[in-house]
């Protein structure tokens, strides 16, 4: 099974779960889709065997073909060209790689030329996998779209996935068998939790929450997850000593049985509860007026 | 009006809460929320709508079936494998694949495809107690994100009477939204936790900053939960000549407040408030501020 872990709000710890996640499930493989602030490597300690650069093409232009007609500038719907006195001026950060500029030119003066943006690591095992995006970048897609290609395929992956809800993610969590949508019982997490909720619906994959920083007694986050028939598969206290911890580097599960127990059970339960039992009540929304489908782990 | 925006590399530091604390602190005074795929400042900073407005910040292809004799060249051309052909030849461009790069409805030969602008988003105007607010919110899964935020930006300053500090909030990563934000600004401060990972986020949105030239200024939050790393990072702008201007502590008392939809000066805790004056004080007098419009 391939899950994403992911959240809309940052720094709600979907890294600690995915980690947690992996240190648990001894075979499976971790993979970092946040390229732009990668963390797993800090918590998981991989030792890492190779270390890749991701290169995307951009054009070049030479200059005894090219004409100075402009249309390469007209074709490029990301202002990555200007033609300024019938001389190309490239803008190489924001080119998309998309090589409508090549096609557009009539004297084919523009071909592709490699060019870095981040790199791709990891262990020798394939456990663990990370991308990292050069600073100044804009684009991280190409170096998840390099993850994806090389991520296992014979055992669990474990995607720990950017913030956010925009096309990033989408590229992480397409084509994942499940989600976990890693949130905390606050107005912000509540708010960004819906929008991460509306992106997994949008996109049909069944997915279950974990709280973080949990607290006792009714929260609005709980409301809102039973009246959306949204099952609860983990939380994890509000402790300083557990922020203490991370801190240093160090999950509840590093030399903590109970907690692995945890891990393991919460993989175990999305696998049987979000896959098997309830894929379809997790996939769409639940109709107005359906019966309250009730929290999964009642 | 000089732009002061708030990033932190790592998300969930606490920009959002500093920016809403800062805004019942600071005078003449207008705000924005640039973290527009998962906005919060508005939690916050409740205010009367006066403007509200689609965004068209990407393109997606558009295929017309009826002119389509399924070549599938554009297939071929597709960087993003955003084209797929069924079992019988038909051709399928999936919209949440298309970048609206343009580069099969060049190379159709019969003028099958189309690029037709996508609603990426909603930009908002609100007129509030704490000045005027403008921010947006992205459509799930949308491309141009980098795109809403210049445009959020873009109104702010359309919109602007006369405030001397626009105090916007921005958001995690080091990619094209945070480059969106701080291009330009006048100063940003990163908010940061002196945690493993917050420190290592920390130093990449540092880097982001100076690449694109903008002053950056550091506030350590929750400055007691690690106090080592705390004094790592201290020593690491100090190194590098970035002025470590707040170092909150760790108070479980504010996620109670935020709870309540209340921020620190609401919620009467007096420490924390000060503390986020005393940072705004400095990122002020270092900045400089504007000349009397």
């Amino acid at each position: 099974m391939t899950l994403a872990i992911l959240s809309g709000k940052g720094g709600t710890g979907k890294t600690t779960v995915a980690a947690s996640l992996a240190v648990a499930l001894e075979q499976a493989q971790y993979v970092d889709c946040d390229v732009e602030e990668p963390n797993g490597a800090l918590l998981l300690s991989p030792r890492i065997a190779f270390s890749e650069p991701v290169e995307v093409l951009v054009p070049t232009v030479d200059p005894d073909r090219c004409n100075g007609c402009g249309s390469c500038a007209t074709a490029c719907r990301y202002h990555a060209i200007a033609v300024v006195r019938r001389k190309p001026i490239l803008f190489p950060t924001i080119c998309h790689h998309c090589g409508a500029c090549r096609i557009a030119c009539p004297t084919r003066a523009i071909s592709e030329i490699p060019r870095r943006i981040g790199v791709v690591e990891g262990d020798a095992e394939g456990r663990f996998l990370q991308g990292r995006m050069d600073i100044g970048e804009p684009i991280p897609i190409p170096i998840l779209r390099e993850l994806k290609r090389r991520m296992a395929r014979d055992r669990t992956v474990l995607l720990d996935c950017p913030p956010g809800a925009s096309c990033a993610v989408v590229q992480s969590i397409s084509d994942v068998d499940a989600c976990l949508l890693v949130t905390e019982p606050t107005p912000f997490g509540l708010h960004d939790l819906a929008i991460a909720v509306g992106l997994v619906r949008k996109m049909g994959i069944p997915f279950g929450v974990v709280v973080n920083k949990a607290i006792e007694g009714e929260t609005e986050l709980a409301t809102y997850c039973r009246k959306e028939g949204i099952p609860i598969l983990l939380e994890i206290p509000y402790s300083r000593a557990i922020a203490e911890r991370y801190s240093r580097g160090l999950l509840p599960v590093h030399g903590d049985e109970a907690w692995i127990h945890r891990f393991r059970t919460l993989y175990d339960d999305l696998q049987k509860q979000v896959l098997e039992d309830g894929a379809a009540a997790f996939r769409t929304a639940p109709k107005p007026g359906s019966a309250d489908p009730g929290r999964a782990e009642a | 009006m000089k732009e002061i925006v708030f990033i932190s590399g790592k998300g969930g530091t606490g920009k959002s809460t500093v920016v809403a604390t800062l805004s019942r602190l600071v005078d003449g005074k207008c705000l924005a929320d640039c973290d527009v795929e998962a906005p919060n400042l508005h939690l916050l900073v409740p205010g009367e709508r006066i403007r509200q407005e689609d965004f068209y910040g990407a393109d997606v292809a558009v295929l017309d079936p009826e002119r389509c004799f399924r070549c599938g060249v554009c297939r071929d051309v597709c960087r993003f494998d955003a084209i797929s052909a069924n079992a019988e030849g038909g051709i399928r461009i999936d919209p949440l694949a298309c970048e609206g790069c343009g580069a099969c409805a060049l190379v159709c030969p019969t003028e099958a495809i189309a690029l037709r602008p996508v609603k990426t988003g909603e930009i908002a105007l609100d007129r509030t107690e704490y000045g005027l607010f403008a921010h947006a919110r992205l459509e799930i899964g949308a491309e141009g994100s980098g795109r809403l935020v210049t445009e959020v930006r873009k109104q702010l300053h359309a919109a602007a009477d006369g405030e001397e500090w626009a105090l916007v909030d921005g958001s995690p990563g080091i990619g094209c939204v945070v480059i969106a934000s701080i291009t330009g600004a006048d100063g940003v401060v990163a908010v940061c936790e002196p945690t493993l990972s917050g420190q290592a986020d920390l130093e990449r949105v540092v880097a982001v900053a100076r690449h694109f030239q903008v002053p950056a200024f550091v506030c350590i939050n929750k400055v007691d939960l690690n106090p080592a790393i705390s004094r790592d990072i201290e020593q690491w702008c100090t190194e590098g000549g970035i002025p470590v201007v707040g170092r909150i502590p760790f108070e479980p008392a504010i996620v109670e407040a935020l709870r309540r939809f209340e921020t620190p000066v609401e919620a009467g805790l007096d420490p924390i408030v000060r503390e986020i004056a005393a940072m705004w004080n400095q990122v002020k007098e270092a900045v400089g501020e504007s000349p009397a419009p």
